[in-house]
């Protein structure tokens, strides 16, 4: 049985470091969530107006964050922001923005695909029923997307969770950079902890994302 | 904006991209065949190995691609095997395509009602051309969104190559800020080839998903 290594993680405070790094990936991904959803709602609801500047606007917008690979985002914001105002921005802010930019998009289009399915004459028969459009929304429209939206904002979540594993690369000090301390720390005394304390890295980003995407998973089962 | 700066580190730049480009094909490829050989076994209920199929595509959906990568580079190194950055970025990415290929191909032929095969079986066709004729036909035109969706995706995922010092576009990139302090520069010709790489992906997949559309009943 060779050295796996995992002893490194029974040393001092090393298993509470990991969580701790892993903390502070979540504490990333859940601060862009909350922001993204009311955001990425406004966005939904813009991007199906009628009006063409608005759509062409929001449709740009979807499109550029999509397509560009996230970490490529976080450098835009963390490097960039430095030479457009002048001012450092933590990488931790900047990944912040970067998720919630990025959220919103995803969740304006999940927004977007929910409110277009619901079919026309319901928009029709409320304002044959006298509802203004903002009643439309709060009474019809609404309570139909939202369990469309539910188990795909609950992927969102998991993608996001993900995603935080590259704010290392803008020098957040996340689980994976916990995890290159302690092998750091250590190469002297177990030579081969790379192995365990990267593989409990990976069971650690395991434990968080694997629930909720059993749970997405069932919510899309039961309410699909 | 200094143009001159721009044309000058222009080949870098190519050359990182012609290296993202190479590794992601080569992960995109293994990606596709490990998918195929997993929703194959699922759609065929292999005993066993099938279980095995299930606990790799919920163990790679689940982690981060850059955590894989620093496994596969740094940990089994320590156990013995040892492998260089760019045949571990390859790898890297066709095990977590692998299982969103697998995904995407047996969502496809799951849409594909028992019924279809069994009046194909009682009309006379052999099961290969059942799975020629009927199977086929249909359950690519179901997969192909997903299975473009994830060809972008995985080539997004290549900018994580820089972390195991691989000298991919954001390598390159990242270099260039620290050595020059031309960030502006840096940065727009990191997008533009981004964009160079991604685009015409993006327009092929939604061409493609248009063609494909009059397969789906309506949808």
């Amino acid at each position: 049985m060779p050295d796996l290594g995992l002893d490194v993680l029974f040393k001092g405070k090393n298993m509470m470091r990991l969580l701790g790094g892993l903390g502070t990936a979540l504490k990333i991904s859940l601060t862009a969530v909350l922001l993204s959803i009311p955001l990425g709602i406004l966005l939904g609801i813009l991007m199906v107006r009628k009006e063409l500047v608005i759509r062409a606007i929001t449709r740009l917008y979807l499109e550029f964050i999509r397509i560009m690979p996230q970490l490529v985002l976080l450098f835009i914001v963390f490097f960039g922001s430095a030479r457009a105002f002048g001012s450092d921005i933590s990488g931790e802010l900047s990944s912040v923005i970067v998720f919630t930019l990025w959220g919103t998009a995803e969740m304006g289009d999940l927004v977007r695909g929910a409110i277009i399915s619901i079919p026309k004459h319901q928009y029709e028969s409320s304002e044959a029923l006298g509802l203004t459009s903002a009643q439309t929304y709060f009474y019809i429209i609404i309570p139909q997307t939202v369990r469309r939206l539910i188990p795909l904002s609950v992927n969102l979540i998991t993608r996001m969770i993900k995603t935080t594993s590259l704010v290392l690369m803008i020098g957040v000090v996340e689980v994976t950079k916990v995890a290159q301390q302690i092998i750091e720390a250590n190469r002297m005394t177990s030579p081969n902890a790379a192995f365990g304390v990267f593989l409990t890295v990976f069971l650690l980003y395991f434990i968080a994302c694997w629930p909720l995407s059993l749970l997405a998973r069932y919510l899309e089962r039961k309410w699909g | 904006m200094n143009t001159e700066f721009i044309f000058k580190y222009l080949p870098l730049y190519e050359k990182a991209a012609v290296l993202t480009l190479r590794i992601g094909v080569e992960g995109i490829i293994i990606a596709i065949l490990l998918g195929i050989i997993c929703a194959l076994i699922q759609y065929g209920k292999v005993p066993i190995i099938r279980r095995i199929v299930s606990v790799y595509i919920e163990l790679s959906r689940n982690t981060p691609l850059l955590v894989q990568l620093f496994f596969i580079y740094y940990g089994l190194p320590k156990i013995g095997i040892s492998t260089n950055a760019e045949v571990c970025g390859a790898i890297g990415l066709g095990f977590l395509g692998g299982s969103y290929m697998a995904e995407a191909i047996r969502s496809g032929l799951e849409t594909i009602e028992p019924i279809q095969a069994e009046s194909a079986l009682s009309l006379g066709l052999k099961p290969a051309q059942v799975m020629r004729y009927v199977i086929l036909p249909q359950a690519v035109s179901v997969s192909m969104p997903a299975f473009m969706a994830n060809i972008i995706f995985l080539l997004k995922e290549t900018s994580v190559f820089s972390a195991i010092s691989l000298m991919d576009l954001m390598f390159t990139a990242k270099d260039l800020i620290g050595l020059y302090y031309k960030t502006t520069e840096s940065l727009f010709m990191l997008v533009v080839f981004y964009l160079i790489i991604l685009l015409p992906v993006s327009l092929l997949g939604r061409f493609i998903e248009r063609r494909l559309r009059y397969a789906g009943f309506g949808t």
